[in-house]
């Protein structure tokens, strides 16, 4: 609808738009060109050109942590998707008690990622962690969950799945009430067991949704901080400090304000090559 | 497979699954309220031999638990008021109103949907301090709250109401402003509730923004003053378990009592129209 005075719609989205031009539109361009410079936060910012990407693309520090983050992700975004589908799928199989499983398995949700890690902290601790006990009690002896670099990493994905399952299965409950019953109707004419169904009707249908589910939890996983801190606090050494904490530490800990605004900006870049893949497999669909 | 015995398998993965996302957080409620000497005891006790509250009480006597809940609580409730009010006027003006620009800001939303705050965390943290807002719980609450997220959900919702009653009730002689408070926000109220659901989750559980924008421990947020007693190189356990069970029975509570928000919300964020 049109408005008599014009400036009616304007005054309706100014609060907004000048949080937003201020908080968000001016630090986008600030961030930019800080990453050319090199800048210690307090004294003038000097420009530098391209040194600072040199700089990252020439350390081997960055790219294990690339690579550490990598692997976090392409371990845990396969394991979420199909622990959240599964589930999902089990909650909208008509049993007794689903609505009370759907509300326990989407209680960690709830509960922030510092509390998250702090929970698990407790529980994995060498010495006195309950599953460390467990194992002792079933004679495996106990694992150094949060102290040995190959272990922390486990932890650190089996905790993000903990904490994050039940927001995507959520999605995927959804997905699935919206297939037609008619269609497994249908497969169920030409003959189709339970397992056919699912293959040949529910992957099928789930595609565009499943898709945005890999997407977000990418997205949410590379960017994946304050459980880490809680939990392993990005150690053993460094064995579980990922690309956020990375910036972090290059920033704010070691007072490195160009070559952190750099890091951003190539985790930017990461982030709009991912969204832009998405649009181009889900043809351009509506998000 | 017969029924039966289909029907016991899935209960049995439900079960099993159901354990291992509950028994942790029933696990840390139970060793909170064990005496230091129980707390460490091998073989671990599954419910408390003897219950006391010292780690409760030492929470809010030694921990200055108190004023972190109060920080958080301000800026949980300040945040969502300020949300609720900036983002429901933007997304009702890009749903229901024609004018210049509005494909242009439309556009400018959804492309900063892609940026991540983690990717501006340095710019803002410069402009936050030279607006003098660093360290100080303004600073925390502000910028955030024009969140994107919540302005689209406010417009997809809103997209839906007639034109025809907006003119109706203008034809009566209603002015703009009265037709937005009377009229529009009455309409929308579901999805209102499920964006101050939703605020109050942002900002309760918020870690890296109140890190950026805070050095000052006495304002410090739950989420910081939880990661800082964790990171210290003796943990005290017995008072951090209590601080964690404390900080995260509010924000369970507030999802039992609106469940229903809460998942339709979630939902729509998954489905596409």
């Amino acid at each position: 609808m049109k408005s008599e005075k014009k400036w009616i719609p304007y005054a309706f989205l100014l609060p907004n738009m000048l949080i937003f031009a201020i908080f968000v539109g001016l630090p986008a361009i600030f961030g930019v060109v800080y990453a050319f410079t090199e800048w210690n936060g307090l004294s003038d910012p000097v420009f530098i050109g391209i040194e600072n990407f040199v700089t990252i693309f020439t350390d081997d520090e960055f790219w294990s942590m690339l690579v550490r983050t990598m692997l976090y992700v392409i371990f845990v975004v396969p394991l979420t998707v199909m622990s959240a589908l599964a589930l999902a799928w089990l909650l909208t199989r008509g049993l007794k008690g689903s609505g009370f499983f759907r509300a326990v398995f989407f209680l960690p949700v709830m509960i922030s990622f510092i509390v998250s890690g702090l929970i698990w902290n407790w529980i994995l601790q060498t010495d006195t962690g309950l599953i460390n006990f467990l194992l002792n009690t079933m004679n495996i002896g106990s694992v150094e969950w949060l102290s040995n670099s190959f272990f922390a990493n486990l932890s650190v994905v089996m905790v993000t799945i903990w904490s994050r399952v039940g927001f995507f299965m959520l999605i995927f409950v959804a997905g699935l009430q919206s297939i037609s019953p008619a269609l497994y109707e249908a497969a169920e004419i030409d003959g189709a067991g339970p397992w056919k169904k699912f293959l040949k009707v529910t992957i099928p249908m789930l595609r565009p949704i499943t898709l945005l589910v890999i997407i977000l939890s990418f997205i949410e996983f590379f960017k994946t901080f304050a459980l880490v801190v809680s939990l392993t606090g990005g150690g053993p050494i460094n064995a579980t400090t990922y690309y956020v904490q990375y910036t972090y530490d290059t920033a704010f800990e070691l007072g490195n304000f160009g070559l952190g605004s750099a890091l951003s900006l190539v985790l930017f870049v990461i982030m709009a090559i991912v969204t832009l893949v998405q649009w181009k497999v889900s043809n351009g669909g509506r998000v | 497979m017969a029924n039966k015995t289909k029907n016991f398998v899935l209960y049995t993965i439900l079960v099993i699954v159901g354990a291992f996302m509950l028994f942790p957080v029933l696990w840390v409620v139970s060793s909170s309220f064990k005496p230091s000497t129980e707390l460490f005891s091998w073989p671990p006790t599954m419910i408390p031999n003897s219950l006391t509250f010292d780690h409760y009480i030492s929470a809010f006597e030694n921990a200055n638990f108190g004023q972190y809940l109060f920080n958080t609580v301000v800026v949980t409730v300040v945040a969502t008021i300020i949300t609720l009010f900036i983002n429901t006027m933007a997304g009702y003006a890009l749903a229901k109103y024609r004018f210049k620009g509005s494909t242009l800001i439309l556009v400018l939303f959804l492309s900063t949907l892609m940026i991540p705050l983690e990717a501006l965390m340095i710019p803002m943290f410069i402009v936050l301090k030279n607006l003098g807002l660093y360290n100080t719980l303004w600073g925390i609450i502000i910028p955030p709250a024009a969140t994107p997220t919540g302005v689209f959900l406010v417009r997809q919702y809103a997209m839906s109401l007639p034109d025809e009653m907006i003119e109706a009730a203008k034809i009566d002689g209603a002015g703009e402003w009265k037709i937005f408070v009377r009229l529009i926000i009455p309409l929308i109220k579901p999805i209102l509730a499920t964006l101050t659901i939703f605020s109050i989750m942002w900002r309760w559980q918020d870690y890296i923004w109140p890190l950026i924008a805070i050095s000052d421990t006495r304002l410090y947020t739950l989420e910081l003053a939880l990661a800082n007693f964790i990171g210290e190189y003796s943990v005290d356990w017995g008072p951090l378990l209590a601080m964690a069970v404390l900080t995260m029975v509010p924000l369970i509570t507030v999802f039992l009592v609106f469940q229903r928000f809460f998942i339709q919300g979630i939902m729509m964020s998954g489905m596409k129209d």
